[in-house]
């Protein structure tokens, strides 16, 4: 087939873009992949029992800042990066600010903690639990978004498959927080920032497979 | 700013409107420039330059199916040589060369030359077509190949009109993955 006979055939009725479409089409696989999210606690985990003491209510709000912080820094990023050439003119690092502040935090914590309570403030009660059901929860949000972002042109597929791990993983937590009766900022550090970096590399590492068009 | 940038992103933005014409000559133009561009970068690592009229073709497809993604604050240029890029890699890691031979370039060497010389691709679209679900294939061809309008297509295939947008869409881009299949073996 001749290019001039493909671009032809191409022209034949063409109709208006949405020029909001990528990001449209992101942020509505953010939304379903948080409710998601918000389902699976609900109905399988439940919200914890202890909402009403001052103490659990602060830390769900700080387990919720960090999340969300992530989400949203990660989502502008992950609508840029969805099309092609953005990652020559778009620079990640700002992705790292909520690790870096959570990270700061617990090391206060722990500094003005004696020693031996250490061990119990990192575990926690239910670590194994937070391990597991964070990066669980977020394989329906991963996937949605993933199934977003095809739609567009990502033409950096290892760093944009990390940010849709990202993204799915700070959704997973945030979901999983309402659930979470560990209330200390290293285990928060340690667990939450931990299973979402770990969603974040199985994002850069499958990529290139899931995102290629 | 280079007035080919001018004058393409003034084509790309009517095309974004649903100008069928700036669309063609936007097409047109672009083809031309990614031959030139595509000839000298696989001479460049010594492959054959005939796979060039291949990669035009895959390169104008994603252009056309993916124009959703341009952003129109952006030049066009980058935009372009992004996709071209992203083909180039994929072409070569589909046929086993290693990406790691295309060299450096900047995104204005997209437009750097004009190659008007066009050749036959190896694949046959109309053959690929037959590989196509039925209502995909029939849309198409009513409306891409024979060039009737969307309701004589949806009357021709038995489907809705936006049934025969929707198969146009889908149809497109199994056809682009038929063609990078084609061409990777």
């Amino acid at each position: 087939m001749k290019t001039d006979d493909l671009v032809a055939a191409l022209s034949a009725h063409i109709e208006p873009v949405n020029r909001r479409l990528v990001s449209r089409t992101v942020f509505i696989a953010l939304a379903a992949g948080a409710v998601v999210a918000l389902g699976i606690i609900l109905v399988g985990l439940g919200v914890r029992s202890d909402l009403t003491t001052a103490r659990a209510l602060m830390f769900l709000l700080l387990k919720l800042a960090f999340t969300a912080g992530i989400i949203g820094v990660a989502s502008a990023y992950l609508t840029r990066l969805a099309r092609p050439g953005a990652e020559r003119t778009t620079s990640s690092i700002s992705a790292l600010v909520p690790f870096a502040a959570i990270v700061l935090l617990a090391a206060i914590s722990l500094g003005l903690a004696p020693s031996s309570h250490w061990n119990k403030m990192v575990m926690g009660d239910e670590w194994l639990e937070c391990l597991l059901s964070i990066p669980i929860i977020a394989i329906v949000p991963f996937a949605v978004i993933i199934a977003a972002v095809r739609r567009a042109a990502p033409t950096n597929l290892v760093r944009t498959g990390a940010f849709a791990g990202l993204i799915a993983g700070g959704v997973s937590a945030m979901g999983y927080a309402l659930h979470c009766t560990d209330d200390s900022i290293p285990f928060v550090a340690v667990w939450y920032g931990g299973t979402i970096g770990l969603r974040t590399l199985a994002g850069a590492v499958s990529g290139p497979r899931l995102l290629r068009w | 700013m280079t007035t080919h940038e001018i004058e393409l992103k003034a084509l790309m933005l009517a095309s974004l409107d649903g100008d069928a014409a700036s669309h063609r000559a936007l097409l047109e133009r672009l083809s031309r420039r990614l031959r030139a561009y595509y000839k000298g970068k696989l001479a460049g690592i010594g492959r054959d330059a005939t796979e060039a009229e291949d990669l035009v073709q895959e390169a104008v497809l994603a252009i056309h199916i993916k124009r959703h993604t341009y952003d129109p604050a952006e030049p066009l240029t980058p935009w372009v040589h992004a996709i071209a890029r992203y083909k180039l890699i994929d072409f070569l890691r589909r046929t086993r060369a290693s990406f790691a031979d295309v060299p450096i370039d900047e995104a204005d060497a997209i437009m750097a030359h004009d190659d008007n010389v066009d050749a036959e691709s190896t694949f046959d679209v109309r053959r690929l077509m037959a590989r196509l679900p039925k209502k995909m294939r029939c849309a198409i061809e009513a409306v891409k190949l024979d060039g009737q309008s969307i309701a004589e297509a949806a009357v021709k295939c038995g489907i809705s009109k936006s049934g025969v947008k929707v198969n146009i869409h889908r149809g497109l881009k199994a056809l682009a993955a038929l063609i990078a299949q084609e061409t990777g073996t």
